[in-house]
């Protein structure tokens, strides 16, 4: 299971790469690998406000939909333009082709509430066994 | 990511130490612990499509019944016309209670002029056994054979070619809904040339003991990929067939699902006189097709709508991977044309779709004359 070192996670299986005033995220790789191929996504809109571990995106798998939750509370600035046409992305390359959107940070303080990738790889060892 | 975990014991196939070796996601499936996919359901579905998987069967049901047609009373207990098969032939119909609901849909075999198989689904085996008993005749031979029956399912445009090496060129012989018994690792065994993917396809029963021998010899060879339920289910989607339990149960009738097809009127069956007032009368509601123009899928139970008024509800639903788009198949209130807009909802989600006809998916090799 890939956990890149440099993120933040969140116990619903989100990343996020904190940069300055900005974050970026999208779904983990033990996120991807437990659903399975993802045939759909819908993304937040740009200019949306978005709220720290509440909805705002939607995975859909051959076999059913999930809810993706924002990491961080902010507004939405930016969305990943090739993912809605490209859903495979987030199985091939969860973290890098595969980013959702990027998140301006209304409190940068929430960064407490996520989990490093060490915590987070302890987490997720916790769930398989 | 929730996921709700069932306690109850499932059955296992003899296959599964195969697949946990093959590393699949395991899922009950019908009172069984069954492979949902390997490799991935798409991968799995487009190598179907364009190549051949091997698909474990094993749950599925097989009964065998031998005695006189006139007086056994098995064809007033399914809706298929016995009397018109010939040996070697199979056909495709229903177990009806008395108000034309479906106990259960089958394949009834004719493997002799008094012997028949039936297989059945796995999760109505157990009420289909005590149906038929409590229907047939006291002077049948009536023997329930899914414990030691073995059903590994070959389908995909390649598999005439496999299964040519496996038990030799007469095999390329089989019409579409025939079978023949052939030899393969030292027993009879029986190839019908059906499936439910809408490929060209075989399904093979061979004894539960050689099962996993058969299973390892055809994926020995790389053409062949194994496959799950999870392809299983949006390869017979896209054929708009099916699922008992899902697009047909007790409650819902031949007529309705638009397959009074399979339902030969000319003879006497259970549920007959029911159907037949539904028929005359048009049903109150029927399964339609829909298809989405977006990636997103409709699911099991959102709600079909024209307009502004709720119509009825999807019963089985599916991102199409051929076609890339949401397909759905469910009972409607009202009449609609081919091309109607409707919008398939649930909470927020709003799909809007267009009635298309069975199958989505039009270009099968299922019923092929040329086997390659």
């Amino acid at each position: 299971m890939n956990v890149p070192q440099q993120l933040f996670y969140t116990k619903e299986h989100e990343w996020v790469k904190i940069d300055g005033k900005t974050a970026t995220f999208g779904i983990t790789d033990y996120a991807q690998s437990s659903l399975g191929d993802i045939t759909f996504v819908e993304l937040p809109k740009v200019g949306q406000d978005v709220a720290q571990f509440k909805f705002c995106a939607t995975v859909e798998s051959v076999k059913a939909a999930s809810d993706v939750f924002a990491p961080l509370t902010g507004t939405i600035t930016k969305v990943n333009p090739d993912l809605p046409a490209h859903p495979e992305f987030i199985n091939q390359s969860p973290y890098e082709k595969a980013w959702f959107a990027v998140i301006e940070i209304a409190d940068p303080a929430q960064k407490n509430n996520l989990m490093t990738a060490a915590v987070y790889s302890e987490y997720v060892k916790g769930l398989s066994a | 990511m929730a996921t709700t975990m069932d306690m109850t014991p499932q059955r296992e196939t003899p296959l599964i130490a195969e697949h946990r070796t093959l590393q699949a996601k395991l899922a009950p499936f019908g009172g069984w612990l069954m492979p949902i996919q390997y490799e991935g359901i798409l991968a799995e579905h487009h190598w179907t499509r364009n190549n051949v998987c091997v698909f474990d069967i094993c749950h599925m049901g097989e009964f065998q019944v031998q005695g006189d047609l006139a007086s056994s009373n098995l064809d007033h207990v399914v809706t298929i016309n016995l009397t018109g098969m010939a040996t070697g032939q199979c056909r495709y119909g229903f177990m009806l209670n008395q108000a034309g609901g479906v106990i259960d849909d089958l394949v009834v075999y004719r493997l002799g002029e008094k012997e028949w198989m039936l297989v059945v689904n796995a999760a109505t085996e157990e009420n289909d056994e005590h149906h038929l008993l409590r229907n047939l005749s006291r002077d049948i031979t009536f023997k329930n054979i899914s414990g030691q029956t073995g059903k590994l399912d070959v389908q995909g445009p390649l598999s005439g070619v496999i299964l040519k090496d496996l038990v030799g060129a007469d095999v390329a012989k089989l019409a579409y809904y025939t079978f023949a018994k052939f030899k393969l690792l030292g027993e009879d065994v029986i190839v019908s040339r059906t499936g439910y993917t809408g490929e060209l396809g075989y399904e093979i029963y061979i004894s539960s003991a050689k099962v996993v021998e058969l299973w390892r010899l055809l994926l020995k060879n790389s053409r062949v990929k194994p496959a799950g339920l999870g392809a299983r289910d949006t390869l017979r989607l896209e054929m708009g067939y099916p699922l008992y339990g899902q697009d047909l149960d007790t409650q819902t009738t031949p007529v309705e699902a638009g397959l009074s097809g399979f339902v030969d009127f000319s003879k006497d069956f259970i549920g007959k006189l029911s159907l037949v007032a539904q028929k005359d009368g048009g049903p109150s509601r029927r399964l339609r097709c829909f298809q989405s123009d977006s990636r997103r899928a409709p699911r099991h139970n959102y709600k079909i709508y024209l307009k502004d008024k709720e119509i009825g509800a999807v019963t089985s639903g599916s991102f199409s991977p051929t076609l890339g788009c949401g397909i759905a198949m469910g009972y409607v209130s009202c009449e609609l044309k081919t091309g109607e807009q409707v919008n398939l909802k649930e909470n927020q989600i709003d799909i809007p779709a267009r009635v298309v006809t069975r199958p989505f998916y039009k270009q099968g090799t299922a019923k092929s004359e040329e086997i390659r």
